[in-house]
């Protein structure tokens, strides 16, 4: 082995900045699950018996319901009844009404984090919904945006405020049948975020949503609940981190998003959760149902995710093109470094006539890392000139990385249109000579050159978010240079 | 050589006696060679007589044994120093295959490039307007579209296109000792002129260039202080301009007969 897939091997040592903890008390429950589990955390958040009911009936299927064992990922069984399922911050009386009564320990932990909520110093241009374990802390621009009609709070309240919303659409996209985590989630969710975008409204400001885990043995799940009515546009995007723990926590999410006729959806997300340590001690199991309804004519759901954090990634953001001429897009960049696992990719249902949809996934494999990624495209028998184009590109940085790509493809009409490209790519020693002998580090041009691989993906993001995947790419695959 | 004119002009690099080889096999086999600033020197072979390795092995690449010999570069150690470190101490290699770097944008590369080398010299670094307007500059030098510099890195050039893209860095970058393997293999008459010339007006009395060639060509274009023939992994003669001349009139065949160890 030459010194330069040494010096590349170098770059596997991963600096983790989000890894403190916030010290707030803490109101948990014990852990384990029952219905009695279930029961309390219904009660918890004074919800309606519709509410409750759902729950009880997801739990009672999920217990008919196994660990899925078909994604290229491996772990130690996951005890269910060790996990804590509710721990949300000790609230004083009634909770805050505004975000000036939130603890200050919490408002910190975000500024820490690059999320301040504060008044004036919040992101321009972005809205945020702050989860922190359990519950959502906070929400900022809601009036700005509820003089356009736009409801944007988190789960909690949206239960509270737009009941008849919630149970008119809560489980249309992702059933709590879908499968184990999404069952598992609907059964014990806890908060999230939810948004509704009014016919005809083009939303002013990007929403987005930062989950924090903080509390030890404590299992997050977050529900999000995304509608644009018609002619609606709206962006969306995710960030999330977590303490560096030597024990593995859950992170189970459902994310459902529906687009009726001509609104356009786009969900952004930078998944940063803790990856766990050099050994592979630690780190989050980021198991993810997201899933977009491309309901109405001409509707488009477009997918952008960076993910560089979670010990195991198994996640496939999709989307039901069922409206005639919709449109979906999967953008996806998945890095895994030392021994992290990725199971991740999308799955494209075509319906509707004249359907389109597009994926682009690249995928970095460093240290002991494994990236696989999973995608089906699925084109129904009524789907007359269906186009879907897929390419799948794999980056290998070292010699004990793995790449897997399992591309599914189910084609039921013969006026469709598929493409599929794939490449497998070990990072050129070539390429980091030719940049040396301009003059570039060997860290530099490591970093250039992932940078120009993701560049197909990175270009889908929003502006400011652009540059913080860029930066967190390069933390990820920062390590000592020669 | 009198002792004030080596002072007025000092080596820019000596290469004494380099053996150098790869997973045990010998491809050099003791070069030496001066040269000072403002010359201009061919290296000339057929193939295998280890003319890349030599461009390599000044550049840095790794992959490459030294058993014997030195290299200095001024008063420094060539090759103990990193090829980055050497790229920012002036020393330029035009490679003959220059690489691609999908997705990342020419302009940008060579921006980073350019302030790595400022940086090492203690300079500001460019911004955007001031590099855009240097570029701008350059390059009418090599008569490039400015289509090239909003592509990746050599991504869909064609060749004529990446051995200009190579020179033009070298416009840009401006490096005391500048190496070109091969730089006119793959171009036509015309690229070949405008290759050339731009390489003869980077031409300064505080510069050097060395040019590594298997054909006469270029030589008619770019024209060379000193000329030699590597052979078998060593220098085998030495001379001016018309010993290139010879060279394309009677063959590689003619010296290495009239070597007495060849023969």
């Amino acid at each position: 082995m030459s010194t330069a897939t040494e010096t590349i091997e170098g770059f596997v040592k991963t600096e983790y900045k989000y890894g403190f903890v916030t010290d707030v008390e803490t109101e948990s429950a014990p852990p384990g699950l029952n219905e009695d589990t279930v029961r309390l955390i219904s009660s918890k958040k004074n919800e309606p018996d519709f509410l409750l009911q759902w729950r009880l009936r997801a739990y009672r299927h999920w217990l008919t319901m196994a660990d899925p064992t078909w994604a290229k990922v491996k772990y130690p069984p996951v005890d269910y009844q060790k996990i804590i399922y509710y721990s949300a911050p000790k609230r004083k009386g009634a909770g805050p009404k505004s975000l000036d009564e939130v603890d200050p320990k919490l408002l910190e932990t975000y500024e820490k984090l690059g999320i301040p909520l504060k008044e004036r110093e919040r992101l321009a241009g972005v809205a945020v919904d702050a989860v922190f374990d359990s519950v959502s802390v906070g929400t900022t621009f809601k009036e700005k945006l509820a003089e356009k009609g736009i409801i944007f709070c988190s789960f909690t309240e949206a239960v509270q405020e737009h009941p008849d919303l919630v149970k008119k659409y809560l489980g249309t996209v992702v059933p709590y049948t879908d499968n184990f985590f999404a069952a598992l989630n609907s059964a014990v969710f806890s908060d999230g975020s939810f948004c509704y975008i009014p016919k005809g409204v083009r939303c002013p400001m990007e929403l987005s949503t930062y989950f924090r885990i903080n509390a030890a043995n404590t299992g997050q799940f977050e529900r999000t609940l995304i509608i644009a009515e018609e002619g609606s546009y709206v962006s969306y995007l995710e960030g999330c981190t977590a303490p560096m723990r030597d024990e593995n926590q859950l992170h189970a999410a459902v994310v459902e998003l529906l687009a009726l006729d001509n609104a356009e959806i786009k969900y952004s997300t930078v998944q940063n959760w803790y990856p766990g340590d050099e050994q592979g001690r630690g780190g989050i199991y980021n198991f993810v149902t997201k899933r977009g309804m491309a309901k109405g004519k001409n509707s488009k759901i477009s997918w952008t995710q960076v993910e560089t954090g979670s010990a195991i990634t198994w996640k496939y953001p999709s989307v039901v093109l069922q409206g005639d001429n919709s449109t979906g897009e999967f953008y996806s960049v998945a890095l895994t470094n030392n021994y992290q696992q990725a199971d991740t990719g999308t799955k494209m249902v075509h319906v509707g006539k004249n359907t389109r949809s597009t994926i682009v996934s690249k995928g970095i494999s460093a240290g002991h890392g494994q990236n696989s990624y999973r995608g089906l495209v699925k084109v129904l028998k009524g789907a007359a000139n269906a186009r879907n184009f897929s390419q799948c590109d794999s980056l290998l940085l070292g010699n004990k990385c793995g790449a897997h790509t399992f591309p599914y493809i189910e084609i039921k009409n013969t006026s469709s249109k598929v493409e599929h490209e794939a490449t497998t790519s070990k990072i050129g020693e070539d390429q980091i000579f030719y940049c040396n002998q301009r003059g570039l580090s060997t860290q530099d041009a490591v970093n250039m050159i992932v940078n120009g691989y993701c560049k197909d993906v990175f270009k889908q993001l929003p502006m400011e978010f652009a540059v913080e995947a860029q930066k967190l790419l390069g933390v990820s695959l920062e390590g000592s240079v020669g | 050589m009198s002792i004030e004119r080596l002072i007025r002009n000092p080596f820019m690099l000596e290469i004494r006696n380099l053996h150098a080889g790869v997973e045990g096999r010998a491809i050099l086999k003791g070069v030496n060679l001066i040269i000072r600033p403002g010359e201009v020197h061919a290296v000339m072979g057929p193939n295998g007589s280890g003319k890349s390795t030599l461009a390599q092995i000044l550049a840095g690449r790794e992959g490459y044994d030294v058993s014997e010999g030195e290299v200095l570069y001024g008063e420094k150690n060539l090759l103990e120093m990193d090829p980055e470190e050497r790229a920012r101490e002036g020393v330029f290699l035009a490679f003959q295959y220059p690489v691609e770097i999908p997705g990342v944008n020419s302009t940008y590369f060579l921006k980073a490039a350019l302030n790595e080398i400022r940086k090492h010299k203690g300079l500001a670094e460019l911004d955007a307007v001031e590099f855009l307007a240097l570029v701008k500059q350059k390059m009418k030098l090599l008569d490039l579209g400015e289509d090239l510099l909003k592509r990746p890195v050599n991504e869909g050039f064609s060749g004529g296109e990446k051995k200009r893209n190579e020179i033009f860095q070298m416009a840009v970058l401006e490096p005391k000792l500048a190496i070109l393997d091969e730089t006119d293999s793959g171009l036509d008459i015309d690229a070949l002129k405008i290759v050339s010339n731009g390489v003869n007006r980077l031409k300064r009395p505080d510069n050097a260039q060395l040019l590594i060639t298997h054909y006469q060509r270029l030589l008619n274009y770019i024209v060379p202080d000193h000329v030699h023939v590597l052979f078998d992994g060593r220098i085998v003669r030495s001379g001016g301009r018309q010993l290139a001349l010879e060279l394309e009139e009677k063959g590689y065949d003619w010296i290495i007969r009239e070597e007495p160890q060849f023969a």
